[in-house]
């Protein structure tokens, strides 16, 4: 033990001395960030706490969805983001593995997703006696068609919409948080920048300017 | 640049920590240039149990778990300074019992837990028409979009006393976990780039959608001052202790007209904003006399203070002038404790001069030898 601790230790069970010093033991041992990342694939260098790297790791070995759901989710999420003259489609950007992740750091979204899954597989059974991943594209259009617009969907279809609102959200949270996404919608920061207000098209459009007053008390970068 | 710390050059990545130190965090700022000076030991993971005092009722140190190994540790220590935040501070001095002090380490005056408040919050947002499928540009840089109100009225014209400032949101942010979840609920509403279209959708046409919308969103938020009452505490649970066996705290705390008067102004406020702008309301504006107009739960606005109140009389207050402990005179309190009432503003920077000065008083005592 080192001299800032003294010795007043709770032991529990009537436990020898030999606890003590193994306490003090891993109170001392500090493991460097390249060996913990030696042994553990999942440790990235962010300096997480060893309960986070052990969440992180536990998540990441896990798996939620069937290969038969993941076919699926890929189909519906390039419904909902496919490639445009814009930017490329969900698949492209990895929006499956992000909604396989997403359910598994946010367990509440697993019943929803499952059991959407279950519910569109049921109705294309019914329709067209295969599951979705199974039918033809106009089959799965006609199947997206009455669950994607809330406003306008048949009552008993309700399910179905609130499950397809859901897989646009997640669809879109995957998607726009990429590089492609944030490119894509025109996001232009996260980089470093100087704010000298808005730039000066953008405030004629409007018919705005800033007064001498502000020009000469607001912060300037020249 | 000061001393080791970068410039900020305004990517708005702060909430991931600032990797140039730019931003004011106390690890940045505060911790790392102590830890250089070669006079701190730092003891992490450690849950602070109670302060240690001798007969004489002086502190002596801190009796702490580890964390790491479930293990009971003290430190000791010439003066004893709590920083633990406002209502763990309190806890602590209030399972710091001893004969001499069975109520509680320096709490003779039975005030210590109590006059616990926080700021006043009601929020209300919407979308600004004028502003859909506008010009790209970086709006990053100071947060809350570049505006900030502080308080402009006179409370002679008004049934609530104190006030509140304005804090803003919107604008091209960076897409987030949550981005525009709820298209369909904007997408039927308004006509895009003049087609109306049927609310939710998919395809090319929903990816058309997320660009119109983008950077139309706007969103106020009312951080006001409460009144600081005794009958709003915090007290120690007579049955119920945390993992370390240490006794918790269990809370006692209401608004009172004084507070959701102001939420009502809020929104009135907000409401009459919005409309100016040509803004249209989609979240916030359905509160009322039923839900308090929105006014936040007490402590969900996290600027807690007031439980160690500073004060001229230890009868009525725990600590003085230094926020030091009355009957303890080697005993201090540096966080939100020593509040006796908040502004309507975040706490930290008061919090920081507050503990600057107490701890130029506490040098001068040390070097007079009265501590």
């Amino acid at each position: 033990m080192d001299r800032r601790k003294s010795i007043k230790t709770l032991l529990v069970g009537g436990a020898s001395a030999g606890v003590l010093v193994e306490a003090c033991k891993l109170a001392d041992k500090k493991t460097t960030d390249a060996e913990v990342k030696k042994a553990d694939p999942f440790v990235e260098n962010y300096n997480r706490m060893p309960e986070e790297q052990a969440a992180y790791r536990k998540l990441m070995t896990e798996t939620f969805f069937t290969p038969e759901e993941m076919a699926t989710i890929t189909i519906l999420g390039d419904i909902i983001i496919p490639k445009d003259d814009v930017s490329g489609s969900a698949s492209e950007a990895k929006v499956p593995d992000f909604i396989e992740f997403i359910v598994k750091d946010m367990p509440e979204h697993q019943t929803p997703m499952r059991g959407g899954l279950r519910w569109l597989d049921m109705q294309c059974l019914t329709r067209f006696e295969k599951p979705f991943k199974d039918c033809t594209q106009s089959q799965q259009m006609e199947m997206v068609d009455a669950i994607a617009f809330p406003k306008k969907a048949k009552p008993e279809m309700s399910q179905g919409v609130s499950f397809f609102s859901l897989m646009r959200n997640l669809t879109a949270t995957g998607f726009y948080t990429t590089e492609m996404g944030m490119k894509d919608v025109g996001y232009i920061g996260n980089q470093p920048n100087q704010w000298n207000g808005v730039p000066d098209d953008v405030l004629k459009r409007y018919n705005l300017a800033y007064t001498e007053k502000e020009l000469k008390e607001c912060v300037s970068f020249s | 640049m000061i001393g080791d710390r970068g410039q900020c050059f305004y990517c708005a990545q702060c909430g991931r920590s600032c990797k140039v130190y730019g931003d004011f965090s106390s690890s940045s700022v505060l911790v790392i240039p102590a830890l250089k000076t070669g006079n701190v030991d730092l003891v992490t993971n450690a849950m602070a149990r109670e302060v240690l005092t001798d007969r004489e009722g002086l502190a002596t140190g801190v009796s702490y778990v580890s964390k790491d190994d479930m293990q009971e540790y003290q430190v000791m220590g010439r003066t004893v300074i709590l920083a633990a935040s406002a209502c763990e501070s309190a806890r602590l001095l209030l399972n710091s019992k001893s004969p001499r002090f069975p109520n509680g380490l320096a709490n003779g005056s039975d005030v210590v837990g109590k006059y616990l408040h926080d700021s006043t919050g009601a929020d209300m947002g919407g979308i600004i028409p004028e502003l859909f499928d506008r010009k790209r540009y970086n709006e990053d840089g100071v947060g809350g979009m570049h505006v900030y109100s502080p308080w402009w009225l006179d409370n002679k014209k008004l049934d609530f006393p104190r006030g509140y400032h304005i804090e803003y949101g919107g604008g091209f942010g960076m897409p987030l976990y949550g981005f525009n979840w709820g298209i369909e609920n904007l997408n039927g509403t308004y006509k895009i780039k003049g087609k109306q279209k049927e609310a939710g959708g998919y395809g090319a046409s929903l990816k058309e959608d997320y660009r119109y919308f983008f950077g139309a969103h706007v969103g106020m938020a009312g951080r006001g001052e409460a009144i600081a009452r005794a009958d709003s505490y915090c007290e120690i649970d007579p049955t119920v202790v945390d993992k370390f066996g240490i006794p918790v705290l269990r809370f006692n705390t209401t608004y009172t007209d004084y507070e959701i008067k102001q939420a009502k102004h809020m929104k009135e406020t907000f409401s009459e904003i919005l409309h100016a702008m040509g803004a249209i309301t989609t979240w916030g504006g359905d509160d009322g006399p039923h839900n308090n107009y929105g006014l936040h739960p007490p402590g969900n606005i996290i600027h807690e203070a007031g439980t160690v109140r500073m004060g001229n009389d230890p009868k009525k207050s725990p600590l003085n002038k230094w926020s030091q402990a009355h009957e303890v005179k080697n005993l201090f309190c540096m966080d939100g404790g020593p509040f006796v009432s908040q502004a309507d503003k975040n706490i930290t920077w008061t919090i920081l001069a507050l503990s600057m000065r107490a701890s130029e008083h506490l040098i001068d005592e040390l070097k007079k030898n009265n501590i």
